[in-house]
């Protein structure tokens, strides 16, 4: 008999109002954070960097506006307006003041900004010329990686512009015994310590610092309870008035005290959420395993019959906006790879217990029903499978995937867990495992996992063979002599490796940088209470604080180097039909297609260009246009591409082209394993690029595998968009074929579903048998997309009718109607894997 | 002769099917059939002959002859998946059944292999035909199209007698028997027509399911493709709540009525 009881929960009408709420406008830019954080940081200069973080977390705590919106019973509002962002100049500004006036316009993530925003921004930002973690970073990566990045080899960008985030502390802690209870644990080290021990002075003041920022968070709680109090005193309906009331009591007692019941418990778990993401700007605070921590105060609330099924749902639902609530907005170029204004806030449900005992409880099908009630993309719900999952659970998750809310992603334990103990966690601590952001496996409150640390295009160390290194007159990679006259196979691919070992140190080169950036200006004193072992070593995460610290880079284009290194292989060296030297010429000539798309080309080459900050005139526009129109269109290169086309493709379940990108992947997976970070720790490879596959591969010219110039690299280790033609189930055999272990920092599978496939209960069995059977051929992870190629081009046209229509889109869930038209059509062109 | 190397002809092998018998499924169709249904989906299909076929991106050709060998190669790649959810191979046409041997080869080395076998079909064939396959049949899906040999004469190009016999024969042997219906507008979507199938299914020794499938138009470009004309016209699906009507009056004939397989 089950332990759990798994009936489905009402959804209450307020659920409805609340979402109406958040999404009635356009979100907009706050400026309070970042005012409050300039006013402190201009008192405290030349104090140690810890207590200036503290003091400035504190100010702004006790300062920003406090805001309690319709019908929540959750609190804890990061912005005045819903779904709105506030300002971190610590870490960059400039490219905000560049784009004050495109913002508001741009295609992905808009944003409204007030002419007053402005204004208060540009005041603030004086302050920080010079002082940012983006600015010191430039200046400590080596030049030949600052040219790699210029050349889009591989970008860092996430960190090198913003907060690190990627991570998931401990909210049990919070839970059990309050922000009180961390401040006597700090109190109690401070007690152990020895005046002339060789760390007293960092560690004293870090130590200070977690407790000035532990009684902010207290105060900032007690500011809600009194709003509450206020907006209750003046309510005239008497069941919002005890509703406000009770959120007073909530707010007085948590966090600053362990929770007593399971809705304290909500309380407080959102207020750590929320305040993570006001102490920095990173994204993809996790909230991980929720229904594990969650479960003891729900169970004793129902066991004492304190509380109703439905009514813990209806808290649930309301975290489930709250995650909505929260914003951020990216640079313009960003924005396009991170498209559909997402947090990556992963909840994961499911699983094993650190035991090894099947962890499913209520709570985790309540997750389920929370997304379901809610149907928006935040936040990112994961399951995790396992072979003692109960089959009812498989099934309740199939049916989440069926609504095409793109939710829930699989994750595999019986691959995940060995994968994450290669790389030094203990056995329990594997089991315990969650996701961060996408798709990236680490075990909470003890890891400083970097996971987004850079995304890197496999394709361009191949375009470098073709240049001897050159990319543009300059020497950008290394010098592997001319590809004409390589003789085989074998040295073709070997100069392929040369290649991608010297781009892969030139990435640890910047990533290292950016790290010691990050500890040496934005240390986190408040993220350092919730994570072992901070406390205990007196050090910040960013310094060195956790048991675990990792880097964990993403590669792309796995499909693209499989299919043009099969390509070389059998075309080029076994049957001779073309040379590298045609080949060389076909892709320089974008396989003589270069005139046809002239107009296109040019348009994107001039973004590209003025996103990267280049005055894109008339007379550069007209120049690029006549070298691209004069492109050579010799028929033999077209010639070329046919049959390169014609070659077999990677996800086709072809043993010889999956041998070959299996291969492939290790180019980029195993000297990552050389590796390691400022932090003393391991750097491990990932493979997907959230959607960075999109505006990276209008940066990259024609490759082997007959991919045109200028359009998408393949997503994470899924088939080339439209070129695996034999179904579902081909398609993850060759990707299984993969070794998914060796990427301990994820791998990403994504599958797009029209709803037929999934129709009766014969389509939910027979789905979640995909699922299983490509996880037992060790597959790590799978998410997919249920809708039809009609509704998407129709929500192109019609955008308003498709105001809340989610698509998840390599590793997370967007609003199709936000993200951009070239994201909106790969995602489109995606094969779709109908059964009729 | 050895089974791996008998010859058959078939036009196309579809993996993850999933509404072609239990479990994911990999469908072998084989050219050739004996009815010429006006809505048939795969007019491809009809014909013995390898044709060619238009298609958005040029022409097509249509069949092609291979062995059992190579085939079980193909159904072998998807072996995880049956074992998983209870799949396997459903031959599917056309007719398979008209090209025996090659059946009887296919489905002996599929039951050697382990997979779970089916078959769609018409058994609008010789008795002959059709016994000799069914020990290797772990599921037969047949379809009852109507109980009026004149109507069905009309829109299918031959009398159901034999039909309805050989559904007679092939439950009697003890066969894991489901009775089928393309539920066609203007030929048989009346609730006496599809009660008069359903009760036919239901007096079949050991049937228990009946299969409502909703006609549809996604074999219409390959008319063009054939040079064919598409005698439906623009007749238009059934509702959801239309096949949900007669699903439930297939229900109270004593069967489980699914709609769609």
């Amino acid at each position: 008999m089950p332990t759990y009881n798994s009936t489905k929960c009402k959804k209450s009408a307020r659920i409805e109002r609340i979402k109406e709420h958040i999404f009635a406008n356009m979100p907009q830019i706050e400026a309070d954070r970042a005012v409050l954080l300039t006013q402190s940081y201009m008192q405290t200069e030349g104090e140690p960097i810890v207590t200036r973080r503290a003091k400035a977390f504190k100010n702004i705590l006790e300062n920003i506006p406090v805001t309690i919106r319709p019908d929540e019973l959750v609190v804890g509002s990061a912005t005045v307006k819903p779904r709105s962002c506030q300002v971190f100049p610590e870490f960059t500004f400039d490219w905000l003041e560049a784009e004050f006036d495109t913002v508001e316009k741009r295609s992905a993530d808009p944003f409204y900004i007030s002419e007053d925003t402005k204004n208060t921004l540009r005041t603030v930002y004086k302050y920080w010329k010079g002082k940012t973690t983006s600015e010191l970073a430039t200046s400590l990566i080596a030049p030949e990686a600052r040219l790699a990045m210029k050349h889009n080899i591989f970008t860092p960008g996430n960190y090198f512009y913003n907060g690190v985030g990627h991570v998931t502390v401990q909210y049990d802690k919070v839970l059990a015994i309050g922000y009180l209870g961390i401040i006597e644990e700090v109190k109690a080290e401070i007690a152990t310590m020895d005046f002339g021990d060789e760390n007293y002075i960092t560690k004293k003041t870090l130590l200070d610092a977690i407790i000035m920022s532990c009684e902010a968070v207290i105060t900032y709680a007690g500011r809600y309870s009194a709003l509450a109090k206020e907006m209750a005193n003046k309510e005239q309906n008497s069941v919002r008035r005890a509703e406000l009331l009770q959120i007073a009591e909530n707010c007085a007692r948590v966090p600053a005290n362990g929770a007593k019941t399971f809705y304290e418990a909500c309380q407080s778990f959102w207020f750590v959420q929320m305040l993570l993401q006001t102490e920095s700007s990173g994204h993809s605070i996790s909230p991980g395993r929720f229904d594990q921590y969650m479960y003891p105060y729900y169970k004793a609330d129902i066991d004492a019959g304190r509380i109703t099924r439905d009514f813990a749902q209806e808290l649930m639902d309301c975290i489930w906006i709250k995650f909505n609530d929260l914003n951020k907005c990216r640079d313009a170029a960003s924005a396009e790879g991170f498209a559909g204004y997402s947090l990556f806030q992963n909840l994961i449900a499911g699983g094993q217990n650190r035991e090894g005992l099947d962890a499913t409880n209520d709570l985790s099908f309540m997750c389920i029903d929370a997304t379901m009630h809610v149907l928006l993309p935040a936040p990112s719900f994961s399951v995790r499978i396992w072979n003692k999952t109960p089959h009812e659970f498989i099934i309740r998750a199939a049916e989440l995937t069926r609504t095409g809310v793109g939710l829930p992603a699989y994750y595999n334990d019986e691959v995940i867990i060995p994968s994450l103990m290669s790389r030094g966690l203990t056995l329990e601590d594997a089991r315990d495992y969650n996701i961060i952001g996408c798709v990236e496996p680490q075990v909470a409150g003890k890891t400083w996992g970097w996971h987004d640390a850079a995304f890197f295009n496999m394709l361009k160390p191949m375009e470098l063979v073709f240049s001897n290194g050159v990319f543009e007159g300059e020497q950008v990679g290394v010098k592997t002599g001319d590809v004409a006259s390589f003789k085989s196979y074998d040295e073709f691919f070997d100069a392929y490796k040369a290649q991608m070992n010297y781009c892969i140190s030139l990435l640890v080169n910047a990533d290292n940088a950016i790290d010691v950036a990050h500890a040496e200006l934005c240390p986190l004193p408040y993220l350092s209470s919730m994570l072992d072992d901070c406390i205990k070593r007196g050090k910040t995460p960013e310094q060195g604080g956790c048991v675990y610290n990792f880097t964990g880079p993403q590669g792309f284009g796995i499909a693209n180097v499989a299919d043009a290194l099969y390509a070389i292989k059998t075309l080029v060296f076994e049957q001779k039909k073309f040379t590298l030297s045609e080949l060389r010429d076909a892709l320089a000539n974008n396989f003589g297609n270069g005139s046809a798309n002239a107009e296109k080309i040019t348009e994107q080459i001039a973004l590209e260009l003025s996103r990267k900050g280049v005055n894109v005139t008339s007379e550069i526009i007209a120049k690029i246009y006549s070298e691209i129109k004069s492109t050579n269109t010799s028929a033999r290169y077209a010639e070329i591409q046919q049959m390169i086309l014609d070659a077999p493709k990677y996800g086709n379940d072809i043993d010889e082209v999956d041998v070959i990108a299996r291969e492939a992947a290790y180019t980029y997976t195993k000297p990552m394993l050389n590796y390691k970070n400022p932090r003393g720790g391991l750097f491990q490879a990932g493979l997907y690029p959230v959607s960075a596959n999109v505006p990276l591969g209008a940066q990259t010219g024609a490759t082997p595998d007959g991919r045109f110039a200028y359009t998408p690299v393949a997503d994470g280790v899924s088939p080339t968009a439209g070129r695996d033609v034999n179904g579902p189930t081909s398609s993850a055999n060759s990707v299984s074929r993969l070794d998914h272990g060796i990427a301990s920092n994820g791998t990403l599978f994504n599958m797009k579903f029209h709803p037929s496939a999934l129709a009766g209960d014969s389509g939910l069995e027979n789905f979640a048998a995909l699922v299983q059977t490509y996880f037992e051929m060790k597959g790590s992870h799978m998410q997919f997309n249920v809708v039809s190629r009609e509704t998407l081009r129709d929500a192109q046209k019609y955008p308003e009718k498709y105001k809340s229509l989610v698509v998840r889109v390599a590793g997370y869930s967007a609003l199709f109607t936000t993200l951009s038209k070239s994201l909106q059509d790969d995602i489109i062109n995606r094969t779709e894997q109908s059964a009729f | 002769m050895d089974n791996n190397s008998v010859v058959g002809r078939i036009f196309d092998i579809q993996k993850f099917s999933t509404h072609d018998g239990p479990g994911i499924r990999t469908i072998v169709f084989l050219k050739g059939c004996i009815l010429r249904c006006r809505w048939c989906c795969n007019p491809e299909s009809q014909s013995y002959v390898i044709q060619r076929m238009k298609t958005k991106d040029g022409t097509k050709v249509v069949g092609y002859d291979t062995t059992v060998g190579e085939v079980m190669k193909k159904i072998l790649q998807d072996m995880p998946y049956y074992r998983r959810s209870g799949g396997g191979l459903t031959l599917s046409g056309g007719e398979a059944l008209c090209q025996t041997e090659f059946v009887k080869a296919l489905l002996s080395e599929c039951k050697k292999n382990g997979i779970n076998t089916a078959v769609e079909t018409t058994a609008c064939l010789p008795w002959e035909m059709i016994e000799p396959v069914l020990p290797f049949l772990d599921n037969v899906l047949m379809d009852i199209k109507h109980t009026d040999g004149a109507k069905h004469e009309a829109f299918c190009g031959l009398r159901n007698e034999l039909i309805l016999q050989n559904a007679r024969r092939i439950a009697e042997s003890g066969a894991n028997l489901t009775i089928r219906v393309p539920v066609i507008p203007t030929f048989n979507d009346s609730e006496e027509e599809i009660r008069s199938i359903a009760k036919f299914a239901a007096g079949l020794r050991g049937v228990k399911e009946i299969h409502l499938l909703p006609y549809h138009r996604l074999g219409y470009d390959k008319y063009v493709g054939l040079d064919r004309e598409y005698k439906m016209g623009d007749i238009t699906p059934p509702s959801k709540e239309k096949m949900e009507h007669l699903r439930r009056i297939a229900e109270s004939e004593g069967l489980t009525a699914i709609i769609g397989g």
